[in-house]
């Protein structure tokens, strides 16, 4: 067979950024291809943000942060919750996104990309930016269902809350790589689901704010809340999409230090990821 | 080489080459190591003790180098049935620095090389068993491998779509000069290929041409059911010198001019005997041969003349 295209081995490399963009591309085509895992990471989060909104608003208070706080009421839990609503649908979409990865091993794709000429970062990446970018659009779906629902934002803050988002879905992805990658079954993932990443995005500052009891339940949960990472992703959100100061809970961490914790966590997620993938171990096999 | 898993030892030293250019096949019985060879020589597992080169690279520390001239189909499919074929093709080149106009042209070669060109933009979950396994071989000559691995390449495909793989790989041997090593359970698969490497429980127990083979193989191979089989095999080995075998309560021997046997043999021992069977020696024969029991009960042994009698 006659050949126009000169593809002997002397001519082509491996390019480890195009197999990651190609295997990002996968994810993203695989996702919106799959109407139903669309609708059904977004769904759940703003059922739950009307449902709660409802439900609790007439009994949150937000704990006067200023004099002037007390004598406007402060924020509704509608709008307390919005940040956090925010934080779940990035939560499920880059869990149910890292998941696949279980799935992909155990349909045999995985382990024709284990023998591609590549660094395992490049297969890391690759997964990790595609949950990422799902996970993004899925936020900024839900950012401007909530423009036609009373709250108010303006250009800079969705510009600033991309970025924001852009880097807690990374470290959820990468979290969700991680829990993932030496899992063989999907129930094994529902699991963690329920007893980690629930309880870490509730005590994340998502649903409510750090209680400032001095009972030893109040106190263990407001350590919780300090040491748990999300915590500050959700505080950065909180700071990106809330303009009014006096709309913000009073010991809400500052943006620089929102920010800093949240690239450190996704740095260092994204590193064990690679450490973890980088082996070749008898789970590598079908 | 060898390789453990856990306390099992799963390859106990075998020595082996492949040649370029031949189609090799790995046989023998399902834990008899041929998969653990496999992940060794895809390098999928890590080397633990031995020495191995592929195409000249070290399987120890060139493991990248041989990735790049490789193409690997693994028993499992691995192909995402949520894409197309050709959206599965380009992924696959693009993993192996593939892109542009030079991918294009490579995915429209293997889909017209392995027939698959109407289904190109059909979702691989709509394609038969026997598609899928031809776009799996698509996919793995797509970056021009020198060695094509196949893990089981015809497992589980009907008679049809099992000789289309094995005309399809004779093709691609012959045109694009790649040197093909498969492994498979099936004896009469193993035929087909240049030459053969039996593992049986880890160990090589053969390696040549499948004529060379069963020409190792003294002779016809006899078989013959009785009632009492390790009486009749020590009568016979009494009476004509002759080394038998006992297996699945039959006698069996291996003898030149295994025609004249028969009525020998029949003569011998009256009432004896209820069937007697002669048969060119198969790789079955080969491997009852080296092994000393039966390869499996999905072959049936050819039977060349048969000779019944009450």
């Amino acid at each position: 067979m006659a050949t126009a295209y000169d593809t002997t081995n002397s001519t082509i490399a491996p390019r480890p950024m195009l197999a990651a963009w190609t295997l990002c591309e996968r994810e993203l085509v695989r996702f919106f291809r799959q109407r139903q895992r669309v609708f059904g990471a977004i769904a759940q989060p703003i059922i739950f943000w009307v449902l709660f909104g409802a439900g609790l608003g007439g009994t949150f208070r937000l704990d006067a942060t200023t004099s002037d706080t007390a004598a406007t009421g402060g924020p509704t839990f509608r709008e307390y919750f919005f940040p956090g609503t925010l934080a779940l649908i990035l939560l499920f979409t880059a869990i149910f996104a890292t998941i696949s990865i279980i799935e992909d091993r155990r349909e045999g794709f995985l382990q024709s990309v284990l023998v591609a000429p590549l660094p395992r970062w490049a297969m890391v990446l690759g997964k990790i930016l595609g949950g990422t970018l799902i996970a993004l659009v899925q936020g900024l779906i839900f950012l401007v269902l909530a423009l036609t629902l009373q709250i108010e934002l303006t250009a800079a803050a969705i510009a600033a809350s991309v970025g924001v988002m852009f880097l807690v879905a990374w470290a959820l992805t990468s979290l969700g790589f991680v829990l993932a990658w030496r899992l063989d079954s999907t129930q094994g993932f529902h699991a963690v689901m329920s007893v980690l990443l629930m309880p870490m995005w509730l005590l994340s500052g998502a649903f409510f704010p750090t209680p400032t009891g001095e009972g030893v339940v109040e106190r263990g949960v407001a350590l919780l809340m300090t040491v748990n990472p999300l915590t500050y992703g959700v505080a950065a959100l909180r700071r990106v999409l809330v303009a009014d100061a006096a709309a913000l809970p009073a010991d809400l961490p500052s943006l620089a230090v929102s920010l800093g914790v949240t690239i450190l966590f996704a740095a260092v997620m994204f590193a064990i990821a690679c450490r973890m993938a980088g082996r070749r171990t008898t789970g590598d096999y079908l | 080489m060898s390789h453990r898993y856990g306390d099992r030892l799963a390859l106990d030293g075998v020595p082996l080459s492949v040649a370029e250019g031949e189609i090799f096949a790995l046989v023998g019985p399902n834990g008899g190591g041929k998969s653990t060879l496999f992940r060794l020589l895809s390098t999928l597992a890590p080397l633990q003790s031995g020495n191995a080169s592929v195409l000249g690279f070290d399987l120890r520390g060139e493991a990248m180098a041989i990735r790049r001239h490789i193409g690997v189909a693994f028993q499992a499919a691995s192909l995402d049935r949520k894409l197309t074929v050709r959206e599965n093709l380009r992924h696959q080149g693009r993993l192996y620095g593939l892109s542009g106009r030079m991918l294009a042209g490579r995915v429209d070669e293997v889909l017209a090389r392995l027939g698959v060109v109407d289904r190109a933009g059909d979702l691989v979950e709509t394609l038969s068993g026997g598609l899928k396994r031809r776009v799996e071989l698509a996919k793995a000559l797509l970056h021009r491998p020198r060695l094509l691995l196949l893990d089981e390449p015809s497992t589980a495909l009907d008679p049809a779509a099992r000789a289309d793989v094995w005309r399809y790989l004779t093709e691609v041997r012959r045109d694009e000069g790649v040197t093909v090593a498969l492994t498979t359970h099936l004896l009469d698969e193993a035929d087909k290929a240049d030459r053969i490497a039996i593992l049986d429980r880890g160990r090589l127990v053969a390696l040549d041409t499948p004529d060379s083979l069963k020409a190792t193989v003294g002779g016809d191979s006899i078989t013959i059911e009785t009632t009492d089989a390790s009486r009749l095999a020590a009568d016979i080995t009494e009476r004509f010198s002759l080394p038998t075998q006992v297996l699945d309560g039959n006698v069996r021997l291996e003898q030149a001019d295994g025609h004249q046997w028969i009525a020998r043999l029949v003569e011998a021992f009256p009432g004896r005997v209820s069937a007697i069977r002669v048969g060119k020696p198969t790789l079955e024969d080969v491997f009852i041969d080296r092994c000393g029991r039966r390869f499996g009960d999905d072959e049936a042994p050819a039977v060349q003349t048969e000779a019944r009698r009450k």
